[in-house]
């Protein structure tokens, strides 16, 4: 692949993966990249192992969403410490949160870092979809000339890029074996020592408090997309009334409105999610449901001292559709997220899930327009 | 902290005893301890813990399992219906789904 000698800091030619192992020298560095070293294949760049405020901040970015898909780091072959060819070989996705695990993880550790092309898109994902899979993996063994830097035949994957490789397959293609390590990479250093042999939990994956936690900005920030006609319909809606419509009232009902949407809202996509193990039912819509009753029950609580009428209902009962439908939905996206949902699953769920969110979440509103003209 | 499970006696996951080797990568690779392997031979202890993720019958040597893969997300379930094709995060352009 020729690549323009004359690029400028302009950085379309630093994102394009090259064929070969050195990069070019138009391109500035990464922050994390340190001096090469020389191997039979070409000079190799070393990577640092520790993480800088640049890499944090990067990570921070992409947990919000910005500049998500574009955080990679170009494919190819890297050095950690000081290997030699009998160093074991390592192999990342080119997301950059996936790289910067692992080469954390090898702090005091002599290894290669094969980083396949994964379109920026961490090893889970990619697996999903085969871009870490045995395709890419015998093609970029052949771009880095791996076997003039190694003289084993070993690879070590990360166990969750299994489904997207077939080892079998691997080893009859490019006659490297598979060996697949543990799940974290900070387990990496203790399954190196025992001699490749990864302890039973370092095969399993959980889906813990933090876990959970870290996923919800992205959640948070996702949603708004959906919700933002939601919301300006309900605003403006507020001002109907018998009276006809008032400016005032919109900004009266409609603000409440709104309020108890977004309460609503966060119930499902974001506490949901953070109490998800303690939530009744095995269903996140029921979880969500659930959580979403709590802002309904609240409003009702405070509306309901004072003065009688039909209006009083028409004005607290919607809510207790319209906020558990929302926040069933929410919750039912948070699968997408989960380590432990499957898609028969998720299909099953939102065969009931899907219709009885929408039927009260029509319902809801129907009664609360009702509530503007009684 | 309860134990998270999710639905049950929904996976498509079949293993074919007949075929299976014993080679252990089934239960090398599950990250939900779905199989063991006994006498020689992969057995499913867990089936509800499958999340279909593939990684047991792409490892298989034999071909001796077969599950429905595919993306287990709601949003992708949904645009996927929407257009007709199976379940799509959609992870190309600017979809922020995946990453």
């Amino acid at each position: 692949m020729k690549e323009d000698a004359s690029c400028s800091s302009d950085k379309s030619c630093c994102g394009q993966a090259s064929a070969k192992v050195s990069p070019k020298p138009c391109c500035p560095p990464p922050h994390w990249q340190l001096k090469s070293i020389l191997t039979p294949a070409g000079l190799v760049p070393r990577a640092r192992t520790d993480l800088q405020f640049a890499d944090r901040l990067g990570t921070l970015k992409a947990r919000l969403g910005i500049s998500r898909i574009r955080y990679s780091v170009r494919p190819g072959l890297y050095a950690v410490g000081n290997p030699t060819k009998d160093s074991p070989v390592l192999v990342s996705a080119n997301h950059k949160m996936s790289f910067d695990h692992l080469r954390s993880s090898m702090n005091g550790t002599d290894a290669w870092i094969m980083v396949l092309d994964t379109k920026g898109i961490n090893v889970w994902c990619a697996a999903g979809k085969g871009t870490f899979g045995t395709d890419e993996i015998v093609n970029r063994i052949s771009t880095t000339n791996l076997d003039k830097v190694v003289a084993h035949r070993a690879l070590i994957l990360p166990q969750l890029g299994a489904p997207g490789v077939a080892a079998h397959k691997v080893k009859a293609r490019s006659g490297f074996r598979v060996v697949y390590g543990p799940v974290r990479a900070q387990d990496l250093p203790a399954f190196l020592d025992a001699g490749m042999k990864a302890a039973p939990e370092m095969r399993r994956i959980k889906f813990t408090f933090r876990d959970r936690l870290v996923l919800v900005p992205m959640e948070l920030v996702i949603g708004p997309k959906y919700l933002a006609v939601l919301l300006a319909a309900l605003f403006f809606l507020g001002g109907m009334g018998r009276e006809g419509y008032s400016l005032h009232n919109a900004t009266i009902a409609g603000s409440a409105a709104v309020a108890l949407t977004v309460l609503g809202f966060l119930a499902g996509a974001a506490v949901a999610p953070m109490l998800l193990p303690w939530l009744p039912g095995r269903a996140f819509s029921i979880k969500g449901a659930v959580v979403g009753l709590v802002p309904a029950i609240a409003y009702a609580a405070y509306r309901i001292p004072g003065p009688e009428g039909t209006a009083r209902v028409l004005e607290i009962v919607p809510w207790f559709l319209i906020l558990p439908a929302l926040a069933a939905f929410f919750a039912m996206n948070f699968t997408g997220a989960s380590t432990y949902t499957s898609l028969s699953g998720v299909k099953k769920e939102m065969r009931f899930a899907l219709p009885a969110e929408i039927a009260a979440a029509l319902l809801g509103i129907g009664l609360w327009i009702a509530g503007r003209f009684v | 902290m309860p134990q998270l499970r999710y639905m049950e006696s929904v996976a498509t996951l079949v293993l074919d005893r007949e075929k299976c080797v014993g080679c252990g990568m089934c239960a090398e690779v599950c990250p939900h301890a779905v199989f063991v392997v006994e006498d020689r031979k992969a057995k499913i202890v867990d089936r509800d813990a499958c999340m279909e993720c593939g990684a047991c019958a792409g490892n298989c040597p034999v071909d001796a399992i077969s599950v429905r893969s595919g993306v287990g997300c709601a949003t992708g379930i949904i645009i996927g219906a929407l257009r007709g094709t199976d379940p799509t995060c959609d992870c190309s352009g600017d979809s922020s789904c995946c990453g």
